[in-house]
């Protein structure tokens, strides 16, 4: 099919672009596509300790926002599995977060955390308390775990939801004969089946939360000062702020091979995580 | 110990509900509220404790040179944004799942398995690395700042999505169907159209959904791609945001711009509950 290929170009050209990109010193003083060989690369590994630390928090965010909406979502999907009143109405008001606009919800965010005039510090304000939530270093980022959390949260929840209703009943029927009690059927019948769907949604949902970006523009600009700069927040900052675009070309391409070898251990590692439940 | 749990399981998922609930309930509230309610101190319920004012809500749809804010035209540029490409993404993706799922290829090394996950990784690569050849392409073709610029860049993030998708479904639409249609003298292009896109709707309802829903929540391309001409509603809300923050109406247009993908929550709820859905996301 000659479409096919039509589509298989225009994707991969980007990927082509930056590479070349990345060897040129295109910035705003001396834009065009120079060759400069090394230097970008040499200075990405020697001088820019800013773009390793960012990519450290997001590696800290990504996995702990993860793992909390795998709880979460999956503890959610248990509960309204099987027979609970309002079934119905529980199941969408939990998918609802995710089909609202990130930035927009985010801008909601930014008032309900207002310092003096959000609803949260109302609430803390009874026990005499005013946390700063967006102009603490350590806080600012649990703001934005909050919200990565409200947000995303449903779409583990869909996709966990969606694995246990797929189950098949046998497995349930000989548990029930076997007269075991519901912690054990979960440990061994419900869990291991739905080992490849919790591989396959933490995967998802890791390489979604790596690109979080936006949630952090609104909500702290990176800020305070840098401690909620994640990578792809910092590669737009110099690429289309200070307009540095061969070098952040130089930042996105090596983010996108570290993120690829990451990945890959990452699902290995899952992989023998939940397998190993499977042989016990 | 029953209703122990019971009652646990309950308090768990209203706990969740509500922490779900409160920035909408939040916003709805503020949305009532003019300058004094705001800067006076949090206050939650109308009439109880401040005044309801409707200057949010009328502010929507008043012209900018009233001092109103123009939501409505960033509102259609968004929907057929978002629907335009949309419906091409599935459409391409549809015929290039289909290729892939039925049809062998083969160059060099590469199999149809590689090319399906070079559709996937696309979701990889972070909008970041995508921008910048994006934004120096469209400047070449002077589609920055335009609606068929978008499109063009939203085709390329959603139809990973609606191959992925599909292509997973077309697998499971058994290869018999295919060979039946062809032995009875359809052409593959009639098999195709007549007997297995049929069978796949279900397959087309999910993928469609999921490229409205990440159509719709983008902002990223839509704020380096557009400066003044163009602008779509999550870029107009947040440019709220920036100016001197007046709360309601910022509350007001949030919460109108959110409003139709609720829709779309009952809708994956339906298909949940009958079991069509789960085939499709793996």
């Amino acid at each position: 099919m000659p479409g096919l290929l039509v589509l298989l170009g225009i994707l991969i050209f980007p990927i082509i672009f930056t590479v070349r990109l990345s060897f040129s010193g295109w910035d705003s003083f001396n834009p065009g596509l120079d060759f400069i060989g090394m230097e970008n690369y040499i200075r990405l590994f020697t001088d820019d300790k800013r773009f390793w630390e960012s990519f450290l928090r997001l590696g800290f965010l990504s996995i702990t926002t993860v793992f909390l909406q795998y709880i979460i979502g999956f503890g959610l999907a248990l509960l309204v599995w099987k027979e609970i009143k309002f079934k119905r109405f529980f199941r969408v008001l939990f998918l609802i977060p995710m089909m609202t606009t990130p930035v927009i919800m985010t801008v909601i965010w930014r008032t309900f955390f207002h310092e003096s005039l959000g609803p949260v510090n109302d609430f803390f304000s009874l026990f005499g308390m005013a946390p700063p939530w967006l102009s603490h270093e350590v806080l600012a980022l649990v703001t934005v775990m909050i919200v990565e959390v409200w947000q995303w949260t449903p779409f583990m929840f869909l996709l966990m939801l969606a694995g246990l209703l797929s189950l098949p009943k046998e497995p349930f029927l000989a548990a029930a004969i076997d007269g075991a009690s519901s912690i054990r059927k979960f440990i061994y019948v419900t869990f291991p089946l739905m080992a490849p769907i919790s591989i396959g949604a933490i995967i998802i949902r890791l390489i979604e939360a790596s690109k979080i970006m936006d949630t952090i523009f609104v909500l702290t600009s990176g800020g305070p000062g840098t401690s909620t700069e994640t990578a792809s927040f910092y590669i737009f900052i110099k690429g289309l702020r200070e307009f540095q675009i061969g070098y952040s070309a130089t930042l996105s391409f090596t983010y996108l091979i570290i993120m690829i070898i990451s990945l890959t251990f990452i699902a290995k590692f899952l992989t023998k995580i939940f397998m190993k439940g499977d042989a016990e | 110990m029953k209703t122990l749990y019971t009652t646990l399981k309950y308090s768990a998922v209203t706990l969740w509900s509500m922490f779900v609930i409160a920035p909408f309930l939040w916003a709805i509230s503020t949305s009532f509220k003019d300058f004094n309610s705001v800067t006076s101190g949090v206050s939650y319920i109308p009439w109880l404790q401040f005044e309801p004012s409707f200057e949010g809500w009328k502010v929507l749809i008043k012209p900018a040179s009233e001092g109103g804010i123009n939501i409505v035209e960033p509102y259609f540029n968004s929907i057929f944004v978002t629907l335009t490409s949309s419906l091409i993404s599935i459409i391409l993706g549809t015929l290039a799942a289909y290729a892939l799922s039925r049809f062998t290829f083969k160059a060099g090394f590469v199999k149809n398995s590689d090319i399906t996950f070079f559709f996937i990784s696309q979701r990889i690569m972070p909008p970041i690395v995508l921008s910048i050849p994006f934004f120096l392409m469209l400047g070449y073709l002077s589609l920055l700042d335009t609606l068929m610029g978008l499109v063009m860049v939203y085709i390329v993030l959603l139809m990973p999505i609606a191959v992925w998708i599909m292509v997973d479904f077309f697998n499971k639409v058994p290869r018999e169907i295919d060979e039946t249609a062809l032995i009875d003298g359809c052409n593959p292009y009639q098999a195709f159209y007549k007997v297995v896109l049929p069978n796949s709707i279900p397959g087309l309802i999910v993928a469609g959904m999921f490229c409205i829903i990440f159509g719709w929540i983008d902002f990223f391309f839509a704020f380096i791609l557009t400066f003044t001409e163009v602008q779509l509603l999550p870029v107009a809300i947040v440019a709220l945001n920036s100016s001197i923050t007046p709360w309601w109406s910022l509350s007001a247009a949030a919460l109108v711009s959110v409003a139709p993908l609720i829709v779309v929550a009952f809708i994956v709820e339906r298909y949940l509950s009958k079991g069509n859905l789960s085939g499709a996301i793996k």
